[in-house]
Formats: structure tokens, sequence, C-alpha cells
């Protein structure tokens, strides 16, 4: 049966099929046919953004917390070079999203036309892939394969740019299994002779160390499983980036918690001493590495990753293993269970002796007070009041960002948005927003700073517009405070622009959005306030004052190595004299 | 550097498993990337290079599949080990790239170019010019009394040392193809 329609329909009946049940987005003039046809059904949901970074933003938060596509559509010209950061971010952060944006007619392409911009040119760098449709007869295969794309491999942003004329004109709609995709499938199998080669250094390894990464939760659910499963049987120690949280749970026996920059000492640590280093889904980023010469110097390096790019890029390895992670971790237990399940017990018990000595240290440590709230303290009451429950965590970009990410514990994949390659002030916010029209009956907090929440604060409007009771947990210490740590510990105390001065009364500006504001100064209060805070039922803001001048240690500087880690006053090993090993 | 010192780069040997990947020397690589043919494609690839700060040194690209839609791409590049390694996965993990070859790597290749070259001059210069432009088998495309077009094929360190030679005897204008390039055997 062929079915013409419009390119406008065809939009909708492509999202339809591809499972799409919300899209986010702003209309304009390029835009107005397809939104014609949004006003004329009731499968999609449309969601009204407020600017057209927090539509990519709301998807991004929407994919990231449910493992599926998420979908934003723009207008041409301002709509799409406003997309153009949130498409970035998916891009460093490996998550799938499809934005839609319209285009001038394309009789009108390239004569400078009123909102007119060379979206697929403007995008190109910063999209796994884009098209331009010029033709009605092969926009419904290029939505259908843009969705393909986005999801196969490693995922990723893409675009489509659609002409207006494109929109109105009639062809015939190509159903989703007629589209031509298998042109382009990333191999998923990992080569068996690497996997058992690897599988023999973990029977004689004696200071294993699994690094995991945002791999892992990308690869799916199974692969946090089969993860669980690996740590569990053979003990070896777990430690995740930014972006894997959650993959293995921070209530595990195994975890050593968050490595890199802010990472937890025993965890750098143990990635310096190991012998073995198994990364699974991770790539070498340069938060995690500090000084590339000196970065873990005595290990067999093996990397599990399905971009070929990723492996060699930064770190050479001994055993690359080109796949995906849930596949690729199939076949290593396999092996390793045929092969007897030996691991060196003995130095692996020696190995968490270590580890425990290292622990001890108590790095996350700080000098608690009774008159201001420490944001450490915060995050830690956060946690305490919110573990048991139904919980979603997204953040902005800074100081909160890394404190969240140190207090707040994730027991599963999915739960934990934050903008960890392209580190985009402004993420969370609308991140948030995402993650709740994704789960509406979830508790949704923004960990967020207040310098970062007032670059996307407009989306409290569509949070409000559409009942999404995101919870905007603020760290608000007047300060930058990242930037402050920086030119404190590094520029010579020289506080340069790093202070906000003219912050909003974030309680009126509660009210102002129609919301509920609380503002929280005192240490003793602050259970009572995130009470109340999670016992409203709609979005919140919660203006946390915290300690103006507090930095986030456990800090390795940019181009240290791991061993020279700069540790809190508060720390064990501080009082002891051992800041640096 | 390996033990058997074997120059990456030779035709004689493939000696892909056989060099330090951490060498800092930087070797030429011809790279054949086989591309859908659509638009945009040849942006995306070039994006890749500036925006990952990689060298062109040469670029071809040609419809080679009409109607498979494919397209070959040739670059010749340059970098150490590690980069041409990254830039061969960078290549083969972008979705319209159907095949990324390193011609350098995988053996023997043979690698043609063709070129233009203007000669202007009378008297001595010309007829030395024409001496050793049938030397080199370049041809004669266009004629006038006081200038000549070569057309030659051959490497580019060929037309390199055929330009050499012209341009004391009225080099005017040289128009290269790039290189084109094919691995030896079938």
């Amino acid at each position: 049966m062929t079915r013409q329609m419009t390119g406008a329909r065809m939009v909708v009946q492509a999202l339809k099929d591809q499972g799409v049940d919300v899209v986010f987005g702003y209309p304009g003039g390029a835009v107005l046919p397809i939104y014609d046809e949004i006003f004329q059904q009731n499968d999609i949901r449309h969601i009204l953004v407020r600017h057209e970074q927090g539509a990519v933003h709301m998807a991004e938060g929407y994919a990231r917390s449910t493992g599926k596509v998420g979908v934003a559509l723009v207008t041409s010209g301002p709509g799409a070079t406003n997309a153009v950061t949130g498409l970035t971010d998916a891009l460093m952060d490996s998550i799938p999203i499809v934005v839609l944006t319209g285009q001038v007619p394309t009789f009108m392409i390239g004569t400078d036309g009123f909102q007119e911009a060379d979206t697929v040119g403007i995008t190109r760098p910063c999209t796994k892939m884009n098209w331009l449709v010029k033709d009605t007869a092969k926009l419904s295969e290029t939505i259908h394969q843009a969705f393909h794309v986005a999801k196969a491999g490693r995922p990723g942003p893409v675009l489509v740019d659609i002409p207006k004329d494109v929109q109105f004109a009639n062809a015939e709609y190509t159903r989703p299994e007629k589209a031509r995709t298998d042109h382009y499938a990333p191999r998923v199998k990992g080569d068996i002779d690497r996997i058992t080669r690897l599988v023999e250094l973990m029977e004689t390894a004696e200071r294993p160390i699994l690094y995991t990464g945002g791999g892992v939760i990308n690869s799916g659910r199974g692969a946090s499983q089969l993860l669980r499963e690996l740590a569990d049987a053979t003990d070896f120690p777990v430690t995740s980036t930014l972006m894997g949280l959650g993959a293995y749970p921070a209530s595990g026996k195994n975890w050593l918690g968050m490595l890199g920059m802010h990472g937890l000492y025993e965890a750098n640590l143990a990635m310096h001493g190991c012998d073995l280093m198994i990364n699974i889904g991770a790539r070498f980023d340069d938060r995690i590495t500090g000084r590339v010469k000196d970065f873990s110097p005595r290990s067999k390096k093996a990397h599990i990753d399905i971009d070929p790019s990723s492996i060699n890029k930064v770190i050479h390895v001994d055993i690359p293993i080109l796949g995906d992670v849930g596949h690729v971790l199939e076949d290593l237990l396999k092996i390793w269970k045929a092969r007897g399940r030996k691991v060196n017990r003995e130095a692996l018990s020696k190995w968490w002796a270590q580890i425990g000595e290292w622990k001890k240290v108590n790095c996350l440590a700080y000098a608690p007070s009774d008159k201001t709230i420490k944001p450490q303290y915060a995050l830690q009451r956060l946690e305490a009041l919110t573990r048991g429950r139904n919980r979603y965590i997204t953040t902005e970009v800074g100081q909160h960002q890394m404190w969240a990410a140190q207090y707040l514990g994730f027991d599963e994949p999915n739960r934990w948005m934050t903008s960890g390659g392209l580190g985009t002030m402004g993420y969370g916010l609308p991140a948030s927003i995402g993650v709740q029209v994704a789960h509406p009956d979830a508790l949704v907090i923004n960990v967020a700073g207040e310098a970062s929440w007032l670059m996307n604060m407009q989306e409290m409007g569509t949070a409000m517009q559409f009942r999404a009771p995101v919870k905007q947990f603020i760290l608000n210490n007047e300060r930058l405070g990242m930037v402050r740590q920086w030119q404190e510990l590094l520029h010579g105390e020289r506080y340069s622009s790093s202070w906000s001065e003219s912050l909003p009364d974030f309680v009126k500006l509660a009210e102002a959005f129609g919301c509920k504001g609380i503002q929280c100064t005192d240490p003793k209060d602050l259970d009572e306030a995130i009470q109340e805070m999670l016992a409203y039922d709609g979005p919140v803001i919660f203006d946390c004052r915290v300690e103006k001048h507090e930095n986030c240690f456990p800090m390795i500087p940019s181009g240290k190595p791991h061993n020279e880690m700069l540790l809190s006053a508060d720390a064990e090993a501080f009082k002891s004299g051992a800041v640096l090993v | 550097m390996s033990a058997l010192n074997i120059k990456k780069g030779s035709t004689s040997h493939s000696a892909y498993d056989l060099r330090d990947s951490h060498s800092e020397v930087e070797e030429s690589h011809t790279l054949a990337v086989i591309v859908e043919n659509e638009p945009g494609v040849l942006a995306r690839v070039i994006g890749l290079f500036s925006g990952r700060g990689y060298n062109i040194d040469s670029l071809t690209v040609a419809e080679v599949d009409h109607t498979g839609h494919r397209s070959r791409i040739t670059i010749v590049t340059r970098g150490t080990p590690a980069v041409v390694d990254q830039i061969e996965a960078q290549l083969s993990r972008m979705v319209p790239v159907y095949e990324v070859h390193d011609l350098t790597a995988e053996g023997p290749c043979v690698q043609r170019e063709l070129a233009l070259i203007k000669v202007s001059g009378r008297g001595e210069p010309r007829i030395e010019a024409l001496r050793l432009a049938e030397i080199f088998r370049a041809s004669v495309v266009d004629s006038t009394l006081d200038s000549f077009v070569f057309e030659m094929t051959g490497t580019p360190a060929k037309i390199d040392a055929f330009a050499e030679l012209m341009r004391p005897l009225g080099l005017k204008e040289i128009a290269r193809t790039g290189v084109a390039a094919m691995s030896r055997g079938a």
C-alpha cells in the first residue's frame, strides 16, 4: 500500500513509527507546517520550551534517563544555531538525540533569506551525521536513518534539516522497515582472541582495576548487569568516570568511587598503582588521565570501546577490544568461567588491604560548621533524605557538580545526568525537565550552582506550563565556584570576574514563575527545608546559601599525575603530613 | 624503531606490524577512502582534518561507482604513526564512510598525479623545455609561438622534478590534480 502525504505529515508519521512519544521544541516560520501536523494529532506530546538550547538539553535528559532517542524540533536560522550547544554536548557525551530543524524553501537556500543559516554546515562538526533533505520523497527514509544512526554504535546527536517547501510537497511515505539502514552497522562483537588474552591477564593480575565509563550505560541495562557480575565474581575493584556513575552500584562492595580530577583518593591511587587496568567504555579523557606520560605507569591496559577512534587516541593500550560493552563483557565472562574462574586471590587480598589503607585517608572529609551550610553537608543531607526514593539527579557544571558526584550515591544506571565532556553550564535545569517528562512520577532534582542555573532559568516557565515538578537545588555561594577555586589555587588569589553581583532573590523569582521558592541559610534548618521541597507537589527553586569559599577536594591540578593529588586540609592524611603521595 | 628498520612507506615491504607506534617521526601516508556520494560528505571528511589538526598534503575525489553512489577520496597526509592510526580510525567511524585503506601501510601501491604546466619563452630555453618534456614523457597539449602547455602524469616526485626544471626555462603556471593511488596486485 502506498501512502502519499505531505512532508510535514511524514515527519509526524515517522516520529510515531519510531516510537516517539514526546518532542521538545519551539515553533517558527520554517517549521509551521510540521507544527500544524502536530496540532492535529494526540500521539506525540509537544513540550514548548523557552529557548532552543533548552529543547536539546531536555531531549538529552529524556534520552539519558530512558535509554531511548530524544527528539527536538526547532526552526531555521536562530532556532538551529541555538541548538548548537546542545548538539555539541550530546556529541561529547554520546547521547542519542534527533534534532529536526526547519529551513528556508529550497529555492531560497543561498540567498541569505530571512532566518536562513547554513544549518548542516554549522552543525556538521557537532553531529554524528546530518542531512539536508531537498526532496520530499527522501524525507521519511532520512528520518528513519537518522534514528538508526543516533542509536547504533557509539550513540550521538544527528540533525535533519527540512526546507519549508519540502514540508508542503507530497510524496510517498517510507515505513521504517523499508528504510535502508544496513550501510551503518558498527561491529558489536569483540575479537575473541583478544578477549581471551585479557582473561589470561585477569587470571594472574595482582592489582587489577575496572575503570568504567558512560559506554557501560549506553550499552544498556544488560551491560551494567554484566559489569556487576564481573566485579562480584572476580572481586576486582571498580571505579568510574563521571559519565558512568550508577553502572556499578555505589553501595556495591567493590566500589571505589569516582576517579579523575575530583575523584576519590583511593580510586586515583588504585589507577596509578594497578598492574592491570580494564577500561570498559571510557575514553581516557584528560580529566581522568592527568599528565599522560605518568598515567598508571606500571599497568597493562585493556580497552573495550565501540568507537575505534577512542582506542589508542590518548593512552596506548596493550589489548584493544573493539566492540559493544555488553557483548564483550558477555564473552569475557563466558571465557573466564570456562577457563575455571581463576583469579589471583592471594594478591587480590593484599591489593584490597592497600586500597583499605588509602580509604582511611577519608578524602571527602571537610570541616563541618554549625553556622554556615557547607555545600558537602547540603549534599549529604539531600542524599540521606532521598536515597531510597525513585530519584533522578541532573546537575549544572562546576563545584556543585563534582560534590554531587562525590556525595550522592547511584545504585542504578540512567539515574545521573550531567554534562561531562562539554561541561555545559545551563544543562541541568532543562535536562531535569526532560527527565521529569519521561518519568512523571519520579523525584527529579537538579543539583545546581546559582551561576549555571541562571544560564537557562527561563525553562522554569516550561516546567510550570507542563507541570514538571522538578526540584532545583541550588548551592548558592554567590561565586563562580570552580573558577574562584582555580584562581585561588593557581592564579594568585586574583578573583577576576568570578563572583556574581546583583543575583536575583530566588524565592521571589520562584513566585514570579508561579512555583515554590525556599531559602535556607542555617544548617539547623536544612533537613526541614529539604523535606519541604520534597513534599511540595510542583517545581521548587531551593536557594541553599552555602559557604562562599569552600574548595572542592580531592583535586588533581591540570597536567599533574594521579599521585600528585591535592587533598582537603581535613582529610586524615593531611593531618599526618602525607598530603602528596 | 623496529628491529628490522623497514621504513614505513616503502613500496617493497609491508611494515605495518613492525613499526613503532610511539615513534615521533612523521610519515607520509596515502589513504583511500570509499564514501557515500552525497552532499556534505567531502566537507565532513575535510572538517575532520581541520577540526583535529591533521595535515592534508593532497586530496582528490571523484565518483567511482555511479549506480552504487560511491566516491573515492584519496588523501595524502603526514603524521606520527599514532596520528596516522588515529586518522584512519576517525575516518572509519564516520557514518557515510564505507572503507578506509592506508595504502602506504597495506603494501606496495601505485601513485599517479596529472599536471598541466605552462612554460613561456623563445629561442634556446623553449627548445630546452621541449627536449626535457620528451625525456619526462610530457606531451604538448597547447602551443603558441612563445608558449607550451605540457601535460604529464607521474608520481608527485616526478612532477615536482619536472616543474623544478621548467622554472628557469619560463615556468608560468602549474595545475595539479592531486594524487590518485591504488594498491598493486590483485
